[in-house]
Formats: C-alpha cells, structure tokens, sequence
C-alpha cells in the first residue's frame, strides 16, 4: 500500500489529496467534489502533462518557433521529449499547427508548431 | 494631421481584441499601433500552455491564442504598424509616434484604446541589498532572452516571488537543463495560481518557502549566491534565519506595474492601487474618448478575462465615435471595502453602457466560505457565497440593470462573513 | 626607449581630466584602467554634484581645486556637450545651537572666495523650497553650486582626450612599478608599459601606486556610501541640492534632484576594507533614508528605483594629494581624491597637466580640438527634428529602451565612440539605457543583441561590465 499527498488543481480551492494505492484500488480522500476524485487517480495511476518549447529556424522573421505536444504525453516521459524538441532544426517558412516531430519519444504525441513563422524578408 | 476614428496603443491580446470588436461594431478605421516586431504582445514569449479555456473552450498556448486573434484582425483588414513606439498622447487625442520609416508623427484620433500592457517590478524596487552582478532578472526578461531569442539566461537558479511568471520560469528552466533551487515568497501565501505551483514546482520537486525573501545578493562580477531569511508577519526579516543558496541567476516575479506613463501624459486620472486608469463601466479613463483595458488598466491572471474586457472598449470606443461623444450623466462610485482592494470599474454611469456589467476585484488575503456583498444607500443589492478567494486570483461578480435600479448613492463591494 | 612620455593610471573623472589637459602639449599620452571602461570606480557612484566650495578649509589643495574645478565645470559643460545645471545648493541648519557652525561655513566660504553666498532664516528657506523640514531655523544659500552627469563628464573628458591623441588601455590593470632609467615602467600582468612620467589617478587603490615608488607611505581607506534613487516623477520635491551641516564624517546626506531629474538620496560613510566593496547595506539604506527625512520629511521611497554604493578614497590626512612625489621623480599623484574630488576632476588634470609638461620642458599644440559633441538625445528633440535625424539615420527611429526612450542609433554611438562602450554597463552610462524605471527589464535583450553585432563577439560573451560577469550562462 502506498499514498501520496497531491494539491486538486480542477479550482482554486486546491484541496489537500491524500490518494492510496492498494494493488488496483485507488481512493482519494480530502477532497470536495467529484472531480478532485478523478484528478487524484488519474495524477496516480497515469499522470500525463503537455510539453512545450522552442526550435531554431534558419532563415526566418524571427530565430526561434515555439512548440507544443500536439496531446498530453505521459508525464515520464516529458524530459526525453524535451531532448527530441532541442535536436530538431526548421528552414523557414512554419505554419501554426506543423508537425515537427513525430510521434516525439514515442510517447504517441506530434510535437508540433504553435506559431507562424515567415521566411525572412532580408534573406 | 491624420485622422482615424480609433487608435488603439499596443497590438498584444488586449489591443488586438479590442480592434476586431470595434471593428465588429462598425468602426472601419481602426489603427493598432505596437512597439515590437510582432504582433501579440508578451504572450508570443508565453510558449506554455493554458490559455483559452475561457476564451476558446480549449487549451492553447501563448502564441496560438495570439494567433488566432491576429488572424481575426488580419481577416478583417485591420491597418497595424510594427516597430512603432508612441511617445506622447495629448488630452485632445493627438499621439506622436516614432518608428524607423517615419520618422515623428502627429496623427488625430476620434476615440483612442490604451492597451499598453504592464511592467515587471525590479530589483531596486524591491529593495534588495548586496552587489549589483550580472545575473540578475526579472522572470519575463528571462523568458524573453529563453523563449524569443533562445539564450539560457543560467544554470543554477533562484527566483525570488512566485507570481505565475516564476512559477512557469522554474519549469522552463528546468526542462532546459537548469537546477532551479528553491522559490522564496515573502507573503505567506503565493501569488501564482495553484495548478502553476502543482505543473510548475511540484511536478520537479522544486521547493516553495513562503515567508522568505532574499536578503542579500553575493557575487562582484555575477551571482554567486543569496542569503535568503524568513520573515515576520511584518514581513521584515529575521535576525538568524539567513541561509545561503549558491546559485548563479536570480529571478524575480514579484509583481507587474500597469504601464501607464502614456496615460499620466494625457492627464489620465490613475488609481492608487491598481496603478491604472479609474474608469466606469465603459472602461472609459477620466480623458473622454479614451479607453484602457488588459494590464495596462489593471493586472490580468488568465488573458481570456483581458479579451473579453478589450472586446467591451473597443465596442465603446466605436460607440462613443459613431455618436459623437456621449454626454456623461450620473455616476455612481465603486468603492470596495472590508478585504476587497479594487474595483474595476470604478464608477458606473446610471445610464449604463451595457445591460450586464461586470465587475472585476481583488481581496487582500486567503478567505475561505466568505460573502461578497454588494451594497448601495444601506440596502444589500447582491450578496454571492465563495468558497475560497485568494489576492492571485482575479474574482468577479455581474450587475444587471435590475441591480443598478435598485442602486442610491455610491455602491460599495466587500466581504462579509 | 619610452612607450609614451606620459601614463595615466587610471580612467576616472580625475585620470581621464588630466589625460584631456595633457593632449594640448606635445606629449604622448595613455591611459590605463583595470576595468573594461572609462568611469568604472569612485566616479560612477556618487552624488553628481558640483560644490560651490564654502566647505574646504581655506588654503587646502581641495579648496583651491574646488572652487577651480567648479568654475572649468560651468565652461566646459557647454565646450563638451555634457549635462550640468546650475541649481544652488542649501546647508540647513537646525538647532538655534548649531547656529556658529553656520557662520563659520559662511566665513570660509567667502575665504574660499565663493561668491553669492547667504544666510536664510527657516522661512526663506521654506519659500524657496517648500519640502523642507519646518524643524530647519536657517540655512546657508550658496546659487553657484550645480549638478552634473558624473558618467557624462567622464566621458567627454575621456572622448575629447582621444580626439587629441591619447591612447586608452582598459583591462590592464598595474601590479607592480619600478622605477627604469629616467622613467618608470609598469607592470601589468601583459605587457609592460614604460612611460617617461606617471600620473597616478587610481582612486582608491592611489596608495598602493604611491607607495610602490616612495618612501614616505600614504594610507587610504576606501569609505563607502550608499544612495537610494527615485522616480524622476517625484524628482521635482526639491529643486536645489538640499545638505545638512558637515559633521565629522564629512557633508552628511544630501537631497538632491540629479541633473537628469531623479530624486537622489545618501551617501552615508562606512568604512571598508575592499575597495571594490560596493554591497548595498539594509543598516546603509536605513541610515541615509532616516537621515535625510530630517531635511525633507515626506520623501517618496516607493519611489526607488534602484539603490547603489560608491567607494571613495579617503586619506588620513583630510586633503587631496596632488603634485610631484618629491622621493620619486616624475612621478604625480593626485591621490586621496574623495569629495570634492568630481567638481575638482578638471582643476586637478589642469593642474596635473600643466606640472608635467614643464618638467617634460612640452611645447603647446596648435592644434588641440577643445571641443566634442555628444551623443544626440533624441527623445528630447523637437518632432520635426526629430524626425530630420531619423530620415538621416534610421536607428534613432528605433526604440529599445522605453523608460528613458532611448533608441538604437543612440545605443550604436556609443559602441561607436571612442573609447566606445564595450558592455552593458558602458552603454548604460553614456546613453542612460536601463536607467529607467524598469531598470533594464525591458532592453535588455534588444541591447545585448546590437553589442554583441557591433563588438563582433557571440551574444554569450556580452557583458555586464569586466570579464566574469556575462549575462547569458552556456
């Protein structure tokens, strides 16, 4: 059996989340409303988050697109995406919403544009 | 001299809402002038997620919710200069803007929009003794130098407030290969929204110490470390608790000062505690005929309440130049009260501009199963539960026609238990 | 056999004045400076002003350098292009009891031959300046004091110098003298620099050069003090430079509007062991921020924006040393330079200048440039103006710093001087970037990026000020 101490983020009342564990059986308790009871378990059994950062385009308006994962990816796995989105390099131009990286990390998730960039007007 | 009906100051979320709502009201001579190489503001450096939910019904970042507002703009033509800063607004409306191609430029504005956004407070205002090294930024100074330009501002970090700027600066800087010592906060509650404290702190194990700030800053040349003590409920610190943090960076988030210089120029009457112009309910400034809204007016949490506040100035500020001016009736003053520190608006016209009006404020501390009660000439006009409200989340509450009927005098908001 | 007939250590106010004097004769002429710039030490933290001279004792080289130096100030603001107003200044008096204290002020300033001085009773004093203190009983008026750019002084001096030939090393720091034949040669670490005379403007490390070369030792200890500065929105409380009656520890705290509009508060004086020991104090601040509610009590300190600390070179014997060291020929100190040592700077480096060059037997140029121009504030131009100078170039129509609008053409004079800026903060002092109420959050970025392109160097090697303090960590 194990548990763990979480702060809700569903409001921002942040109630104190005590979630047990016990082999297939989760229950949280310290929480007001139902949707304290989901987050908990799913903060336990699999936590995901988005992942964001920037890649460096050659040749642009600007030096540098921000990116996203296209969906939550498990959260394990946030630092090996990081690694795939800091050796990605562009060529301008970047639509919003390009994929720039497949399936990043195997994590299932595209990472992908979050801005337009143009190609730069002096190059 | 130039004319256009609107000139909106600033081309970042609040300018550029305010552009297509005043646009969509009629108005086809809408200038939006912005200082930097892009439209959209801060939120082009703001590349996390979390935006929109209000806005949109979904999850964006920074820059797609700017986007999809630029493209709302571009779609319905709207004239914008880049690279243009306004270095004068007269009461008469008359702006002087500089840019490279132009050289100093007078034009005439019918109604003009500020939306100029706000500043982050800097070291010396905080007052934090020691050296002056390198190493030393203000959170949004950092994300800029990390986000825009891709420069790693440091690699053993300290940040000193945790306004949601820092919070997301810790994340960021983590990922990007950075340790991130601790978060010093020198209230006893955080000043940033709880689920930055979970996705931001938490989720890295990067501990928050309320109660603490740094005290001195070591290093000739750049940042070799802080003192950091904990503080009395005076919030000075105290003699003993000093303990150092090696570290490299420090970074600051403690707080965002609604840029207003433009506004003091024009004569503009500011509150003393929002640090933004007193309006009514029309977002109107004591100069007639120019509005201000998003953080220019007062400081934002969540960007979708800054549209939405943007798309009602820019609504009446076509209004008030389709009608020529508008007559300025009665007033009833907005006073808050008993843990309340503001109100936006400040007054509200008895003949009111639109049917609902929404009323945005701040409490001064944690309360938990409070009342906010709204009341004019002794009688209770509203009187709404919350569960909890803290001083970093912006609350709000809607007065309708009905509300204001019943309204003699001055209206006051508070708490009450 | 001489790299230069003269070296100059140091590139304060005092080192780069004498520099500038030193290029009308038929001299060579270098300075040195340990840092990466001009005005890095003593000269770039203190309170910017121009004494009047009512307080140095009579006969003293700091009344006479004083009272010289302030009069060459008023001259050469206008000469080369540096900001300076002449505001008045008022010693206030608080205490029917300290009433002699006053007098005597009174009586040697008009010894030091001040002119214009007065007396005011507590209500002149009030009309004047309505934010005194109703405690203050009377006041000494001394109109010829003024306020000054300590970085804008410094700069001309340095830039003017160069006009007329002067050679500038920075980052050489001297670590050791020998005397060599009829000269002396100074080690740096790098190269040697030999040089047939010396002058000596290290500020506070004056004593170390001092005693390298004579017997007979001096003893400086370098005496901190800490200012607050304010919004130039509230810059306006006080319009002449508001001081107390000295005490011991010299002029006590001042209230002062500087000469580009802030309220200015402090110094107070520490002594230090270090003399690069600039570290702001919570005790410091306290001190100057109480101290000086005395003179005008509803100072807005949430205004600051920023507080800072300068070292002053402080010799026990009380007055500036200046002239030939009598054991080590051709050798000039102008050592223990604190207070007055700003308003003094020009009269110390005439004066400097002129001993040098008839011991060196050094004829007058024809052709000494005695004039230089800044770099153009644009902001404070008229539109059309303005808008002239941006059709001409147009970086000026580009702005990177919002609070002091200062825009890239301005930022790229000063790379482009020379000595042109080499870090941040050498763009800061001469164009005032960052010096606003932001404090640099703003323009950070834009001006880290224009130096790094002028300089030629990756953006990670941009610097605050020396080496060691980059901005960016790879």
């Amino acid at each position: 059996m194990e548990t763990r101490e979480l702060t809700c983020i569903q409001c921002p009342l942040g109630c104190q989340l005590t979630v047990t564990v016990d082999g297939d059986s989760i229950t949280v308790t310290g929480n007001t409303c139902q949707r304290g009871a989901v987050y908990g378990e799913k903060e336990v059994k699999a936590p995901t988050r988005t992942v964001t950062g920037t890649v460096p385009v050659d040749g642009g308006e600007i030096a540098r697109v921000s990116v996203k994962t296209a969906s939550d990816i498990p959260k394990d796995k946030m630092f090996e995406v990081m690694a795939e989105i800091h050796a990605a390099r562009l060529a301008a131009p970047v639509e919003i919403g390009q994929i720039i990286i497949h399936d990043a990390a195997g994590s299932g998730a595209d990472v992908i544009a979050t801005k337009t960039v143009r190609k730069s007007r002096t190059a | 001299m130039e004319y256009h009906d609107i000139v909106i100051i600033g081309g970042g979320p609040a300018g550029l809402a305010a552009a297509v709502s005043a646009y969509d009201a009629g108005c086809r001579d809408v200038l939006v002038i912005e200082r930097d190489e892009r439209l959209g503001g801060i939120l082009n450096q703001c590349i996390h997620n979390g935006f929109g939910l209000h806005t949109f019904k979904e999850e964006l970042t920074g820059p797609e919710y700017a986007e999809r507002y630029i493209r709302q703009a571009e779609e319905r033509g709207i004239k914008y200069m880049l690279r243009t800063i306004v270095a004068d607004v007269s009461p008469e409306r008359e702006i002087l803007y500089v840019n490279r191609d132009e050289g100093a430029v007078r034009v005439k504005a019918g109604a003009i929009v500020l939306a100029m956004g706000c500043r982050e407070r800097p070291r010396g205002a905080l007052g934090i003794h020691g050296y002056r090294p390198a190493g030393i930024y203000t959170a949004g100074t950092a994300q800029r130098l990390m986000n825009i330009e891709g420069y790693m501002v440091g690699r053993e970090v300290v940040i000193l407030g945790s306004g949601d700027i820092g919070l997301i600066m810790a994340r960021r800087m983590t990922l990007e290969g950075a340790k991130v010592k601790v978060v010093a906060e020198l209230m006893p509650y955080s000043g940033g929204l709880k689920r930055n404290i979970v996705q931001c702190l938490d989720d890295y194990g990067i501990p928050l110490r309320l109660s603490h700030t740094v005290t001195k800053i070591h290093g000739k040349r750049r940042v070799e470390g802080v003192t950091i003590s904990e503080v009395g409920p005076d919030r000075r610190p105290l003699p003993g608790t000093e303990e150092f943090y090696s570290c490299d960076t420090l970074l600051l988030s403690c707080g965002l000062i609604p840029e207003n210089e433009l506004s003091k120029q024009a004569g503009i009457t500011l509150s003393r505690v929002t640090g933004g112009p007193e309006v009514d309910d029309g977002l109107e400034t004591s100069a007639e005929g120019v509005f201000a809204c998003g953080n220019v007016l007062h400081v934002h949490d969540l960007v979708d309440f800054v549209s939405e506040e943007a798309a009602r100035a820019g609504r009446n500020a076509a209004a008030w130049v389709a009608e020529g001016g508008s007559d300025r009736g009665g007033e009833l003053p907005v006073t808050a009260e008993n843990g309340v520190t503001y109100t936006v608006p400040q007054r509200i016209r008895t003949d009111a501009h639109d049917e609902k009006i929404t009323v945005r404020f701040r409490v001064n501390g944690v309360y938990r199963d409070k009342y906010v009660a709204v009341r004019s000439g002794g009688a209770e006009i509203k009187r709404l539960k919350r569960r909890i409200m803290a001083p970093g989340e912006m609350e709000e509450l809607t007065l309708t026609g009905e509300d204001l009927g019943k309204c003699a005098g001055g209206i006051t908001v508070g708490l009450e238990d | 056999m001489f790299d230069y007939d003269v070296c100059v250590i140091g590139a304060g106010a005092v080192g780069t004045a004498t520099a500038r004097e030193l290029t009308r004769y038929r001299l060579s002429v270098c300075v040195i400076e340990k840092e990466e710039d001009v005005c890095s030490g003593t000269s770039k933290a203190n309170s910017g002003i121009v004494h009047a001279g009512y307080d140095p004792e009579p006969g003293s080289m700091k009344a006479r350098m004083n009272l010289r130096g302030a009069e060459l100030i008023r001259k050469l603001s206008k000469n080369l292009d540096f900001s300076y107003r002449q505001n008045g200044a008022l010693v206030l008096c608080f205490d029917e009891a300290d009433r002699p204290g006053l007098d005597r002020l009174y009586e040697r300033g008009l010894r030091n031959g001040v002119e214009g001085l007065e007396i005011l009773t507590g209500e002149e004093v009030r009309k004047r300046e309505p934010a005194v203190s109703g405690d203050v009983v009377a006041a000494l008026w001394a109109p010829t004091s003024g306020v000054v750019c300590p970085f804008g002084m410094t700069f001309a001096f340095a830039e003017n110098a160069a006009q007329n030939g002067a050679e500038f090393r920075f980052l050489t720091e001297v670590k050791g003298i020998e005397k060599a034949g009829e000269g002396y040669v100074l080690h740096t670490g790098g190269e040697d620099i030999l040089a047939r005379f010396v002058v000596n403007a290290a500020g506070v490390r004056s004593a170390e050069m001092h005693n390298a070369v004579s017997g007979n030792r001096l003893e400086i200890t370098p005496r901190r003090g800490e200012y607050v500065l304010m919004d130039r929105e509230v810059g306006g409380l006080v319009s002449s430079t508001i001081f107390q009656l000295p005490g011991k520890m010299g002029k006590g705290v001042l209230v002062a509007q500087t000469v580009h509009g802030n309220l200015l508060v402090g110094p107070n004086a520490v002594d230090v062991e270090d003399g690069e020991d600039t570290e702001t104090t919570p005790e410091g601040t306290d001190e100057i921020k109480e101290r000086a509610r005395k003179s005008v009590p509803d100072i807005p300190y949430n205004r600051v924006i920023t507080g800072f600390a300068g070292v002053r070179a402080h010799e026990k014997g009380g007055d500036f040393i200046i002239g030939e060291i009598p054991d080590a020929e051709g050798f000039f100190d102008a050592a223990g330079i604190e207070s007055p040592g700003l308003t003094a700077a020009p009269a110390i480096g005439e004066y400097l200048a002129g001993l040098v060059a008839e011991k060196a037997g050094a004829e007058r140029k024809e052709d000494f440039i005695s004039s230089r121009r800044g770099i153009p504030q644009v902001a404070k131009l008229s539109p059309e103006e303005r808008s002239a100078l941006i059709a001409e170039r147009p970086e000026y129509g580009r702005i990177i710093c919002r609070c002091e609008s200062i825009s890239e053409g301005e930022i790229i004079d000063a790379i482009e001087r020379n000595p042109g800026a080499r870090s941040m903060d050498g763009i800061k002092r001469r164009v005032r970037q960052g010096m606003g109420r932001c404090q640099a959050g703003f323009c950070t970025p834009g001006a880290m990026d224009i130096l790094a392109e002028r300089l030629g160097i990756p953006v990670e090697k941009v610097t605050k000020n020396r080496p060691g303090s980059e901005l960016l960590k790879w």
